[in-house]
């Protein structure tokens, strides 16, 4: 199928298969082409034009991106009219840039920036049109700021929001020179379909979409001598991390990560893949138990499938596009919204700290977290149960403010108590993770035995990209108290990215499957590919982060919740049992149906 | 006044087709035979890139698809541009008779006429004359239909990927090409999109046969065009006229007799200055039109011409690409800020390497197509740009 042909780039040899394009002729040949709307995850745009290079023979320029290679074809990246063109359209974009880069969060890491200092751009060539432009900054969303001053209008969040994740929360406006990214009637993000997600804070180039920071605000918590500084650590930022402090992707820190926030100097160092083995216990009981009802009492009132509740991207477009689901929702919080409840509780409690002086900081691979945390509904410990949200981002830049030396800090261990986990919360980073530590734990609690699979590896269920992954499980042998599941055969799906959990969701409003289970992940390959990621996020990145999941999974000593000693501490001593009275007034939650506008 | 310029009746007059006559000729004929009568008339298409229609049909036929589709652009929408208009009230049915011989040779079922949304008043009497076409289509055993569908009013949504995008009912924006329109058109399937006067010259070279059609015209530019002459012309309106003419001849045709410069093209045309009127063939060998003719005497201020074009582009832009967007509102403000004196003079040289990264760079003909008007007003009237 796959037609091989023979193309030269600035007279290398290029075999490439038939339908590739120029920019990836390119990369095979190690040549660099500059790009701006460019995205490995997006389907080509080809509107910023700055990909330009020259083809044999033809007058016009044509846009590496979108020209596909063709048999003889000779492309010249690096002439002067292309080098001339070049700068012109970086030039253009500039003059519509509010090019304040000092006072920018993105400054140092901003495509539009290194292209302009790659170019030598001086004095500028053209007017200054910010002047012209009301441009307008959308500071209400707590997850999210949009400044359009700094937006080039590559689009490359346009095409996050409506391909990979369904929403069309952002979208083009207008056209010409009044041409814009804007929202529905043009109101703040907070006010429209907008997830807070953050894939399109991934994936804008510039500073135009970027996630609100707290980091002052972390600080000024930290010298205040009054306060009792607790942070947890959400399980896909140990494996991210290591990115934003130039080390290579793929790369578990999570000792290094521990030892920087104890230099950084938070009072306790905990973990969210404590909440997470919880969750698991929390939220496989809460399934065994729909199960149950609907099976053995033949509730017609319980609802299944029921869906995941860890990721709040997830949550809030269930909110707004299938409200009429909200009861499948499992009514567990996210692992970061349990362990908000129970510092300022449990924790507090044990500790013995006025929960008055604590605060409670997550570093999370998500920006949705932020408008999590600021839920009226996460209040259950009597105060706001988490404080402060940072991204694996905003991490990054305060390990660089304390002038920290990452790559040589030694590994050190989270603090006790809230501090222990298992592989099991490990692979809560992942698609699929969740999903797969549930049946560790459930398939125990009903057979009395581990899983069927080797190693306690559910590959079926490990979601991939780009797709809806289903599986079946075959419940053999229960325990007596089980026995209704006899036979059954569990059906699960697991989706990742908004544009498959869409799908999902329509299949089983169609009719057309038959799930007890579902994960949903709003990012694309999970937590891993989250909004507070790391940027660049790519399908490269994401795979290699993908694997160091799961090797910190097989390296964990415990690799089942239910095994986690500090959780059976924690039942014992505070909780009770799972599903119990304590549960639900610190561990479970309820959902607010939104319009779809 | 002594006629200077053949006028030519092919399009209008002659033959109304009233019962569909050539089109039930045209029938049964072999497609072959249609595309080579084609290609031997010679025709291009008359929305202006003149691409040579039997390719374009030939093209398409070859595409191994099932569901293909024939749009005629009636968006209409370049200044100075109002022939379409004319030829959908005055002679539907040959515009409908060429949409069907396009459907015939290259295989569609389903035809759309995408009309100017300014046209809307149009859309009860064209409705009328599509009834009829469908009951002889019926009669001719022939399995095509045609639906109008509105535009709304964004000069963009002519360039025919964005009007694909539009029909679609998307945002007009236009695509990456290639897939060019002939492999991957209206809902990504094969489509032949051609202007409305380019499916009326395919029912007269059925008609009349490619040999008579290529006595009109010149080498490169056969037949006959409609223009929409406009301006400081004492007689405005439409005119069919032999292609290929020099422009010093319609000048003298339709001038008022103190014309300073003819703006060939449209917005997106070229400006001819007097001087370069009798050296100026119109037609593909020299400045091209898809029939916009506007003619300026000598108290018209050219800058004021380059700067109302500008403004329509910074406007009409659909905004997307770089080069366009910013490019056309930096040749304007550019503009502005030499005559204010903001800017020295030598700033017009930079505006004009700016045109030209704007042609070699734009996605669409309508960045590609600014510097055509640019370059020609600010070379031939530079004083007027400056004092
Ligand atoms: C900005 C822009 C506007 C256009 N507007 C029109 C139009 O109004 N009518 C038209 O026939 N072609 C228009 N075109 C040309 C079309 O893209 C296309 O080339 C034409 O419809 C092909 O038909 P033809 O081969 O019969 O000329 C426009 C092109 C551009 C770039
Ligand atoms: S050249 Fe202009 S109209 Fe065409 S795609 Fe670019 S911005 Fe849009």
């Amino acid at each position: 199928m796959a037609e091989k042909l023979k193309l030269q780039i600035d007279g290398i040899d290029v075999t490439v298969n038939n339908g590739t394009t120029i920019l990836d002729a390119a990369r095979k040949a190690n040549i660099h082409i500059p790009t701006l709307c460019y995205h490995e995850d997006l389907c080509v745009a080809g509107n910023c034009r700055v990909c330009v290079v020259e083809v044999g023979g033809s007058k016009a320029l044509v846009p590496a991106c979108a020209m596909p290679a063709s048999e003889g074809m000779q492309v010249r990246t690096n002439t002067g009219k292309v080098r001339l063109a070049r700068k012109h359209i970086v030039e253009l974009l500039l003059s519509e840039h509010n090019a304040d880069c000092t006072k920018c969060y993105k400054n140092g890491n901003c495509e539009l920036q290194y292209l302009a200092s790659e170019m030598l751009t001086g004095d500028p060539l053209y007017i200054d049109l910010v002047p012209e432009h009301n441009y307008t900054i959308d500071r209400f969303n707590s997850a999210i700021i949009k400044d359009d001053s700094k937006c080039i209008r590559c689009q490359r969040c346009v095409r996050t929001c409506e391909e990979l994740q369904s929403v069309s929360a952002l979208d083009v406006a207008y056209k010409g020179n009044k041409m814009k990214i804007s929202t529905f009637f043009e109101n703040p993000l907070f006010e429209v379909v907008c997830t807070n997600c953050g894939q399109c804070v991934l994936r804008c180039p510039t500073g135009a979409l970027i996630e609100r920071n707290y980091i002052d605000q972390v600080w000024d918590a930290i010298y205040n001598p009054n306060k009792h500084v607790v942070v947890q650590t959400a399980p896909a930022v140990r494996i991210a991390l290591g990115e934003s402090l130039g080390m290579a992707p793929g790369k578990i820190v999570t000792g290094k990560m521990v030892a920087a926030l104890k230099r950084l100097g938070f009072d306790a160092v905990l973990d969210t893949d404590f909440t997470a083995d919880l969750t698991i216990i929390e939220e496989g009981h809460e399934l065994l138990n729909r199960l149950k009802r609907v099976l053995v009492d033949k509730d017609p009132t319980v609802a299944l499938p029921m869906a995941t509740s860890c990721s709040p991207g997830w949550i809030k477009f269930i909110e707004h596009t299938f409200p009429e689901y909200l009861p499948n929702l499992s009514s567990c919080k996210s692992p970061q919204q349990m362990f908000g409840a129970l510092a300022k509780t449990y924790y507090a409690q044990k500790k013995g700290i006025d929960p008055k002086t604590i605060v409670s900081v997550s570093i999370m691979p998500c920006t949705a977290k932020k408008f999590e945390a600021d839920r009226p509904e996460m209040r259950s410990s009597g105060y706001k149960d988490v404080d402060f949200v940072l991204t694996t981002r905003e991490l990054g830049i305060m390990i660089r403010q304390a002038g920290l030396d990452f790559e040589s800090l030694p590994n050190e261990h989270f603090d006790s108590i809230m501090g222990e986990s298992t592989g099991a919360a490990v692979i809560f980073g992942s698609t699929g993770g969740v999903m797969e530590a549930a049946l560790r734990t459930a398939y125990e609690v009903v057979t009395g035995r581990p899983v069927p699979f080797e190693k306690l590896n559910i590959l079926p269920v490990r979601g991939t990209e780009g797709e809806v992954r289903e599986a079946s499980i075959k419940i053999e042998k229960t325990l007596p108290a089980w026995s209704f599941l006899e036979g059954v055969e569990l059906k699960c799906v697991v989706a990742n990215g908004l544009a498959h959990a869409k799908r999902v969701m329509q299949s089983v409003k169609d009719g057309t499957a038959n799930y007890h289970f579902i994960e949903i992940m709003a990012c694309p390959g999970g937590c891993l590919g989250g909004g507070g990621q790391p940027i660049p996020t790519n399908p490269e990145v994401r795979s290699k982060r993908k694997a160091a999941i799961y090797e910190e999974d097989m390296g964990m000593p415990i690799r089942k919740s239910h095994e986690n000693p500090e959780i059976a501490e924690i039942y014992k001593e505070f909780l009770g049992e799972p599903l119990g009275h304590k549960s639900h007034e610190l561990l479970h939650t309820h959902y607010t149906p939104r319009k779809r506008y | 006044m002594a006629e200077l310029v053949q006028r030519v009746d092919l399009i209008f007059g002659e033959y109304s087709d009233e019962k569909y006559k050539v089109l039930e000729e045209t029938l049964s004929r072999s497609n072959e035979d249609i595309i080579k009568d084609l290609l031997n008339s010679g025709l291009k298409g008359r929305g202006g890139a003149g691409f040579p229609t039997a390719m374009k049909w030939k093209y398409a036929a070859e595409q191994p698809v099932k569901e293909k589709y024939v749009v005629c652009n009636a968006d209409e929408g370049e200044p100075g541009t109002f022939k379409d208009r004319e030829i959908l009230s005055k002679v539907p049915r040959k515009v409908f008779s060429g949409m069907a011989i396009c459907a015939k040779v290259i295989g569609a079922k389903k035809g759309f006429i995408y009309l100017r949304g300014e046209y809307r008043f149009m859309l009860p009497a064209l409705q009328v004359e599509l009834k009829e076409f469908h009951v002889y289509a019926k009669k001719l055993k022939l399995d095509f239909t045609i639906e109008i569908k509105m535009g709304s009013g964004a000069y963009i949504c002519g360039e025919e990927s964005a009007l694909f995008e539009s029909m679609e009912g998307k945002r007009g924006e236009p695509r990456n090409k290639p897939p060019y329109p002939t492999v991957s058109g209206y809902l990504s399937k094969p489509t032949v999109i051609n202007n409305v006067e380019t499916f009326v010259n395919v029912v007269v070279i059925c008609r009349i046969g490619p040999v008579q059609y290529r006595k009109l015209g010149t080498q490169d530019s056969r037949g006959s065009k409609v223009f929409s002459v406009s301006g400081d012309t004492p007689k405005p309106g439409i005119y069919e006229l032999e292609l290929g003419m020099p422009l010093v001849r319609f000048v003298e045709e339709f001038g008022d007799g103190d014309t300073k410069a003819v703006q060939v093209g449209g917005a997106s045309g070229f400006c001819v200055p007097m001087k370069k009127f009798k050296d100026t063939i119109i037609g593909f060998e020299g400045v091209p039109t898809g029939g916009s003719m506007m003619i300026f005497n000598s108290s018209r201020s050219m800058y004021n011409v380059l700067h109302n074009y500008l403004g329509f582009f910074e406007e009409e832009s659909c905004g997307q690409c770089t080069p366009c967007r910013v490019g056309c509102q930096q040749l304007k403000k550019g503009i502005e800020a030499v005559k204010r004196g903001d800017k020295p003079v030598v700033y017009l040289d930079q505006l004009m390497k700016l045109s030209e990264t704007m042609k070699i760079t734009a996605k669409c003909g309508l960045g590609q197509s600014v510097a055509n008007s640019f370059s020609s007003i600010v070379n031939n009237f530079k004083e007027e740009m400056i004092y």
